[in-house]
């Protein structure tokens, strides 16, 4: 672990610069991908990749270049070319951060269980091909695939203030995968995949449930194939953790995002239906609805101690009881926008400068069981499993389906429905959330695929969230 | 500079060469690119920065077992020779944990492929000088990007192909003060500072219609003609799989009903996949020359994208297509409806610039859905009536492109992807507008 840093920081404080403030983010991540579809291994694909950010700030003006050449010269080199480059933008340059604080803090942040070692390939291999073979013959089943991806990073942060900030992180996403089809119509079902990823070692493994899951999985696939299409009409609506997570990324996350209501991200990602004067006004959910941005689930995908800035990290209520108190934004956005915020500037790469991110976004459990949530259903529908997405750029109208689907009728779990699907709009929809499921019900969840920025980026969220219940929601099906 | 970048690849080719020992073959991809990111709001610099990277992806092949890895590349000659041989190394290690592949399909041509095009990027002080005088007035958001991208790919076998451009992308929206915007981009291989003015004079134009009140509609069908932008949307969607040899086998294309002859599309449809003349390499990722492929004829179903692996699971004949199946460059035939006859022929209806975030409803019945953005107009009787807000449209592609579909436009738009994730993509599409008789919106 950090083997790079004694070289890093002479190479460091070897530097020179006239640049009032300027710093390195050196990232080296390695990953593997290992993967059996349909009963054959497909090759084992690896990577390694390293190289740094240097950034600079010159009359309040910040520019950056980023290399994979880490010699002495080389990050002299980025140094002086960014430097160049922030005296050339200083007439057309939006901000002066002349007055923004450097960070200067040292710490050392490792993910849980990080030296553990991890099963041989082989193993890793002989796990996958015993999932896929235990998916049962039957010519209805087209396609169906089990994998585990590794990934390890180690980043390193240094500023001219003395700030050094180590982040030594391993994640591990298992997945499970099913489709069964007809012919005419196809239906999938899954298990972890973009749902679930989480810090740390093997355990993750087995707290996904991976292990002797095939069989369930493509039964509930098969099930899914033979079962009628989801009614279309109002109804209450109960989705479980691996709904409420895209929920909560898509029509909290997103629209929270201080840089989008800043207007930075107008051409790409969108902007935002909260304003900034919303915070400590908006209610933005009804009573029951508390979000928190909380880099202290150890396990969780975007757990932290400082972000890629080098702010602090801890955990802060976003919306408290309904009410909207704080944005997802990092310090810059901050200076900006006069707002309080949270840890959350974060690039995806050593290539990549850090933005507003998501991060850890959860909701707080509340009081009830599953089986009470249910029970509370007169007209209903339960949901699991994202497999579509679709908001409006204001991150108002919203579009979402699941793998599964079952109705509740009178208080009771019903049949088992296909293409469950939903619309609603954000400023509405949380306000209709009427029970929120306990601990028992909360699960820590997330995904590596978050897209985002100009350049683009892709970063790690976690999502952590009990069951909960929307009032009168406007659900449907597909074609046929 | 010109030639650096290829002296690098090939020296690391004459290290790998000669490193292989007997009975082991090797692929090797290469990527590199020199970026100028500059990021704008409110027409001012946001966030500029440059960005130099490259890597090489080394698949090692012996007694019928593969295994790849990919490594970034730094500036030293003989550090990037020891990363590749490490490489090399682990891959070496790693063959004989694995079982025969049985879909391991080389292609054992010696085929060669050169392509170096380097006109003269422009200054970033000219490109900042002309957003300030022609928006800086204005509203502007968006990114410029520039620079060099090279993509190599050589084989044990002798393959050897290179592609290097210089390229340019601006894309950028004008945002009015009542939240109404237009989209516009400059992009391509020869920068003109006279071109990307009259672009941005051309869009200050249109921004000019958006400052009419704002139309709000019901959920309902509707007559709407698609401009190319917004068509380039809906082709992103079917290149998610809906060509793909393995999603059509396996349940997992929203094409699968038109491949499998059980529905088609309006016969005005005919989709290409047009790498000639692209801006695409004209080799694949897993190291094919590509070819031009008609996809859809007048409707129906023809060639699907072949990977030389879906080839040998599928039984089929691989056609240069890239690992993941996906167009790199597709095209649409153009259909009857001159341009300046669209507002006419809409007659009363909607007008969509562009659309976003589309997903599917239903997959296989190639359901989708997805909302308008940017400049959207509420037509009638071929006058414009003013901006639309955001409505969510939900409709199938056998609608849309089937039975509802009108006419396509006589002039086509070749658009160059912005998409920038890992590095700056080389794909493009060239499509022309849709009018259709009906779009179903339902939020
Ligand atoms: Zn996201």
């Amino acid at each position: 672990m950090f083997d790079s840093s004694t070289l890093l920081r002479q190479r460091f404080a070897a530097l020179r610069s006239t640049a009032e403030l300027f710093s390195l983010r050196h990232v080296k991540q390695s990953h593997q991908s290992l993967s059996v579809r349909r009963n054959v291994a497909e090759p084992p694909f690896f990577s390694q990749d390293e190289g740094a950010m240097l950034t600079v700030r010159v009359n309040g003006v910040e520019a950056y270049a980023a290399t994979a050449d880490l010699s002495q010269a080389g990050l002299q080199r980025a140094l002086e070319q960014a430097e160049a480059l922030a005296r050339r933008i200083k007439a057309s340059s939006l901000l002066d951060l002349s007055g923004q604080a450097a960070p200067s803090g040292r710490h050392d942040h490792v993910s849980p269980n990080f030296e553990q070692s991890l099963p041989k390939l082989a193993d890793c291999l002989d796990l996958l091909a015993a999932e896929s073979a235990s998916v049962p013959r039957d010519e209805r089943f087209v396609d169906w695939q089990a994998s585990l991806g590794f990934s390890v990073v180690e980043q390193t942060y240094l500023n001219s203030a003395g700030a050094e900030l180590r982040h030594a992180q391993r994640f591990i996403y298992p997945g499970l995968g099913v489709t069964a089809s007809d012919g005419q119509d196809s239906q999938s079902r899954s298990l972890g995949r973009e749902n679930f990823g989480q810090q740390g070692g093997f355990e993750v493994v087995e707290r996904c449930g991976l292990v002797g899951a095939a069989r369930r999985v493509a039964d509930e696939a098969l099930q899914l194939l033979l079962a009628p299409n989801t009614p279309a009409g109002q109804r209450d609506l109960l989705l479980m953790p691996d709904q409420m997570m895209l929920q909560i990324h898509e029509s909290i996350g997103h629209p929270l995002e201080l840089d989008r209501i800043l207007g930075d991200e107008r051409n790409y990602a969108g902007t935002s239906f909260v304003k900034a004067s919303d915070f400590g006004h908006l209610q933005y959910g009804s009573k029951l609805l508390n979000v928190t941005f909380d880099p202290t689930i150890h396990e969780e995908l975007a757990s932290y101690s400082f972000d890629d800035d080098g702010t602090p990290a801890s955990k802060q209520f976003l919306i408290r009881d309904g009410l909207l108190v704080r944005p997802l934004g990092g310090a810059l956005s901050q200076l900006r926008s006069g707002l309080d915020g949270v840890a959350n500037s974060r690039a995806c790469g050593w290539n990549r400068a850090p933005i507003d991110r998501m991060a850890n976004l959860n909701i707080e459990p509340g009081e009830q069981t599953l089986a009470q949530l249910i029970a509370g259903i007169e007209h209903g529908i339960l949901m699991r499993t994202n497999r579509s997405w679709s908001i409006d750029d204001a991150r108002n109208k919203f579009q979402f389906g699941c793998e599964w689907g079952q109705l509740i009728e009178n208080g009771e779990l019903k049949g088992v429905v296909k293409n469950p699907n939903y619309r609603g709009i954000s400023a509405d929809f949380w306000r209709n959330l009427s029970a929120v499921g306990d601990r028992s019900t909360f699960q820590v969840l997330g995904t590596p695929n978050c897209g985002k920025g100009e350049p683009n980026q892709v970063v790690r969220v976690g999502h952590a969230s009990p069951a909960c219940v929307f009032r009168q929601i406007d659900v449907f099906g597909g074609d046929a | 500079m010109s030639t650096a970048y290829q002296q690098r690849f090939e020296s690391l080719l004459d290290s790998l060469n000669a490193a292989v020992q007997p009975g082991e073959q090797f692929t090797l991809g290469y990527s590199a690119e020199h970026s100028q990111f500059v990021r704008f709001n409110h027409a001012k610099v946001r966030q500029a920065g440059l960005v130099s990277q490259a890597s090489v992806q080394l698949r090692l092949v012996r007694e019928g077992r593969q295994a790849e890895q990919q490594i970034t590349l730094g500036d030293d000659a003989e550090l990037d020779r020891q990363r590749l041989h490490d490489a090399l190394a682990q891959l070496r290690q790693t063959l004989p944990l694995l079982a025969v592949d049985p879909y391991l399909n080389l292609d054992y041509s010696a085929w060669h492929s050169h392509s170096l095009l380097e006109q003269p990027l422009p200054e970033l002080d000219e490109v900042l000088a002309l957003v300030e005088r022609e928006a800086g007035d204005l509203d502007l958001v968006g990114i410029y990007a520039a620079g060099p991208i090279c993509r190599g790919f050589a084989s044990s076998f002798g393959a050897f192909g290179w592609h290097q451009a210089n390229s340019f992308n601006f894309d950028w929206s004008l945002f009015h003060a009542n939240g109404q915007a237009v989209k516009a981009n400059y992009a391509g291989q020869a920068w003109s500072g006279e071109t990307f003015a009259a672009r941005l004079r051309q869009a200050r134009e249109q921004l000019a219609h958006l400052g009419r009140p704002a139309v709000t509609l019901k959920p309902g069908s509707y007559r709407a003609y698609l401009a190319p932008a917004a068509m380039d949307e809906i082709a992103g969607m079917l290149c998610w799989g809906g060509f793909s040899a393995q999603a059509l086998a396996t349940g997992n294309s929203p094409l699968q009903r038109l491949y499998n002859g059980d529905a088609q599309l309006s016969p005005l449809v005919s989709f290409r996949e047009q790498v000639s003349g692209s801006l695409s390499p004209a080799f694949s990722d897993e190291g094919s020359p590509r070819r031009d492929l008609l996809l859809i004829g007048e409707g129906r179903a023809l060639e699907r994208l072949v990977s030389a692996r879906s080839a040998v699971e599928f039984g089929q004949q691989a056609n240069g297509a890239d690992s993941y199946e996906s167009p790199c460059a597709l095209s649409l035939a153009p259909g009857n409806l001159p341009c300046e006859q669209i507002l006419e022929r809409l007659g009363t209806g909607l007008y969509i610039s562009n659309l976003w975030y589309l997903n599917y409803s239903d997959l296989p019945a190639a359901r989708m859905t997805g909302l308008t953005r940017f400049a959207t107009f509420w037509v009638e009787n071929g006058q414009i009536q003013g901006p639309v807000s955001t409505m969510r449209f939900d409709d199938s592609l056998y609608n849309l492109l089937g039975n509802q579909l009108e006419d396509l436009s006589q002039e086509r738009e070749m658009i160059l992807s912005t998409s920038t994730y890992g590095q700056r993509s080389t794909g493009s599409s060239h499509l022309p507008g849709a009018l259709v008789k009906g779009l179903t919106l339902t939020l």
